[in-house]
Parts: structure tokens; sequence; C-alpha cells
């Protein structure tokens, strides 16, 4: 690939999603590339380019798309899961039990595994729950993983990544080679195309955030300003969850991190014992 | 050091699970079918037992039942490991007294996913 090349693509993955690819990354460029290429009918990455100079919205959100990693599994890393059930929850259900609302937000969604982990250990409170309205919202800037988180559909080497058998079982139909999850938990969560770069207030206000394993393909400026972002859709005593290689010491100020709870942050007050 | 028994017909599978549960510092033992594990098990209760559905002599679900019975039979973790993966088949396991189950094919990662939901890692 020419350097110019890269350069351009770089920066306009940069600008598009924030997305920071290095030059010792240009392999991946290359191999996720020319399949787009390909699909368009083009001899290689030089021509895709050539066109992306001159491209419409189309290519250059496939282009975007094919750059994104899509990884996700049902209670991915379990911990901050069982943390939410066990401190998160019961915090939010005795400081929100006047309105009895709650809005959480799964920051690129991806294909829909956490929204939809958080629907179902929600959905497993039951009684707890009853009478509050809360709203799960998934967002991604992949339209083809919002039409995939939309559907429920998930292979079976998908199921078995986090998934306990009990909650297969309980809540995923068997369709052909496919499981789909149930329309109840499907009811529960939006999914809206949304990229985390733009103003977030349309969205509304989020008392637990979910933005893991997202920071980790930004530079610091733009962690700095997506952290910025998302705090402005917080209320004070709301939490935020980032994935386990990422903090925001020293790139937010907005956010301090629980004690004793890895990965959980919180906009300003500690929950108290 | 927790012990799995593993119990799968075919060689290669046994093997293969050998090798992932080592890698996970288990200590293992092997059986070919339902009777001989029930044996193994009449020795030695293990920690974890890793079981096949379909075998020849005593298929995995009749021996679920049968050391669920044994003195000691409510300690072992087990985890189903079939091609059998339809809810039927699943909900039966569970009812057996299964605590988990994976749908072969299967790799090291979602035997290790599994193992630890049910807190034998």
């Amino acid at each position: 690939m020419r350097p110019e090349d890269f350069d351009f693509v770089a920066k306009l993955l940069k600008d598009r999603s924030g997305l920071v690819i290095t030059r010792d990354k240009a392999y991946l460029l290359e191999s996720r590339l020319t399949p787009v290429a390909r699909k368009r009918g083009l001899k290689g990455l030089e021509d895709l380019v050539g066109g992306l100079r001159t491209a419409g919205e189309d290519l250059l959100r496939e282009v975007t798309e094919a750059m994104t990693t899509n990884e996700s599994f049902f209670f991915r890393d379990i911990k901050p899961f069982d943390q939410f059930k066990a401190m998160v929850l019961p915090y939010m259900l005795a400081n929100r039990a006047a309105k009895k609302t709650m809005r959480i937000w799964s920051a690129a969604s991806s294909s829909g595994q956490e929204a939809y982990t958080l629907a179902m250990m929600l959905k497993e409170e039951g009684a707890k729950l009853a009478g509050w309205k809360i709203e799960i919202v998934g967002t991604d800037i992949s339209t083809e993983m919002l039409e995939k988180a939309k559907a429920g559909l998930y292979s079976q080497f998908e199921v078995q990544r986090g998934l306990p058998i009990q909650l297969l079982v309980k809540y995923f139909k068997k369709t052909a080679e496919m499981w789909q999850i149930d329309p109840a938990i499907r009811g529960m969560v939006q999914y809206r195309e949304y990229n985390l770069l733009h103003d977030l207030k349309p969205l509304g206000q989020f008392d637990v955030v979910f933005c893991r394993n997202v920071l980790i393909y930004f530079d610091q400026p733009t962690k700095t300003r997506v952290l910025d972002n998302i705090s402005r859709v917080m209320p004070d005593d709301g939490f935020l969850y980032l994935g386990g290689a990422e903090t925001v010491l020293g790139i937010s100020d907005k956010f301090k991190p629980v004690p004793e709870q890895r990965g959980i942050y919180a906009t300003t007050r500690v929950p108290g014992k | 050091m927790k012990s799995c028994l593993i119990v799968d017909d075919s060689k290669v599978i046994r093997m293969v699970a050998k090798k992932i549960l080592h890698e996970l510092s288990f200590k293992t033992e092997e059986a070919e079918d339902g009777a001989q594990a029930l044996e193994a098990c009449r020795r030695a209760m293990p920690d974890a037992v890793l079981l096949d559905w379909n075998m020849p002599v005593m298929n995995g679900i009749d021996f679920l039942r049968e050391m669920r019975k044994l003195p000691g039979g409510d300690h072992p973790v087990v985890v189903f490991c079939t091609t059998e993966n339809d809810i039927e088949h699943i909900q039966e396991a569970i009812t057996a007294g299964a605590n988990e189950y994976i749908m072969k094919p299967f790799d090291s990662e979602i035997l290790q996913a599994k193992f630890s939901q049910v807190g034998l890692l």
C-alpha cells in the first residue's frame, strides 16, 4: 500500500470513527479492505482509495465499518455483571425509588450481546423491578452490527461464549443452525445508529453506561473527548464501565474509580457504605 | 489440583480434552463409556466430569443419573460435551443434574469459559 494512500485512509477513519490506525497496522487495512474492493469489482486497494477520494457516503461507511472491531460475547468478563447486580443495581433501585426509572447505555454495542446480557439479568431480577421503567439503549456506528443485534440471532459458537446454559434454555429458541433470543428480551433493548464522536445529548441521560473495549482504539485526545461527551449525558451519581485494559486516570477528570471495584467509574459521588 | 473425569468413546476427543484440561491445571482420568465412568466414580469421586452423551454400553445421561445416586455423587460438577444441540436434550441434561452443557464442536476457549462459569477455574 502506498504511504499516501495509507495516510488518506487513516485520516478518514480517524475523522469518521475515532479509530487510530498506525503504520505498523497497515496489514490490517489491507486484510480488511481488500474484500471491500473486490465486492465493488475494483482491482485492489489503490483503486479503492482512488474511489474513496471522490466517494459517496455509502463507500465511506462501508470502509469504516470494515475497519471496526466487533468482537462481543455474552457476560463478557463476568465480573462487571456480578458487580452490576451486587452494587450498581441495588444503588440505583434505592436512589431512583421515587421515580422508578433508570436508563442504561451499551455504547458501541456491536452485535448486541452486552445489551442483551443486561436485559436478561434484569429479567431475572423479576419482582424486585415491578413498576420500574428501565430502558436499555444500544448504539453502534455499524449498521450491519445493529441489524444483527436487532435480529438477535447468534451462532452456536457465540451462544457458548459466556452464556450460562440455563439462560440459553430459558431465553433462546433454536432456528435451524442459529439461536434466536426471545422477543421479550429483544423488546427490552432499543438499538440506534450513533457515533460516539458526535454530540450525545439527543440520546438523553443515562444512569449507567457500558463503554467497554472501545477507548482502546482511540488516541489520547479522542479518549478525553469521548469520556467528556459521555459525562455530559450522565447524572451526578452515575456509573461508567470501561474495559479491563482501559482507565480514566490521566485521561478525564469527569470520572473517578470506584474503590475496590475494578472497571467501574463514578461521575462524582460514590455510593456510601 | 482439581480432578476431571473425561468420558467419551472417541479417543481423539479424549486427547483434545485432556490437553486443554492439563493446560488448565486439572488432573485427568479417562473413561470410554458410562459404565467405565461409573466404576471410576466408585473408586474416587472427581471434582468435574466432562461427559459425552452417545456412547456404547452406558450413555452419558444414564451415567449421570446413576452417579448422582452414589455416596458423594452430588460433588462432581458435570459438564456435558455432545453433538446433541437441541433444547430438549439440554433440558433433559439439566433435569438429570448437569451443571453446564457444551455443544460440539468445541475449542479450548469454550471449555475454559464453561468451566469458569461453574466455578471450576
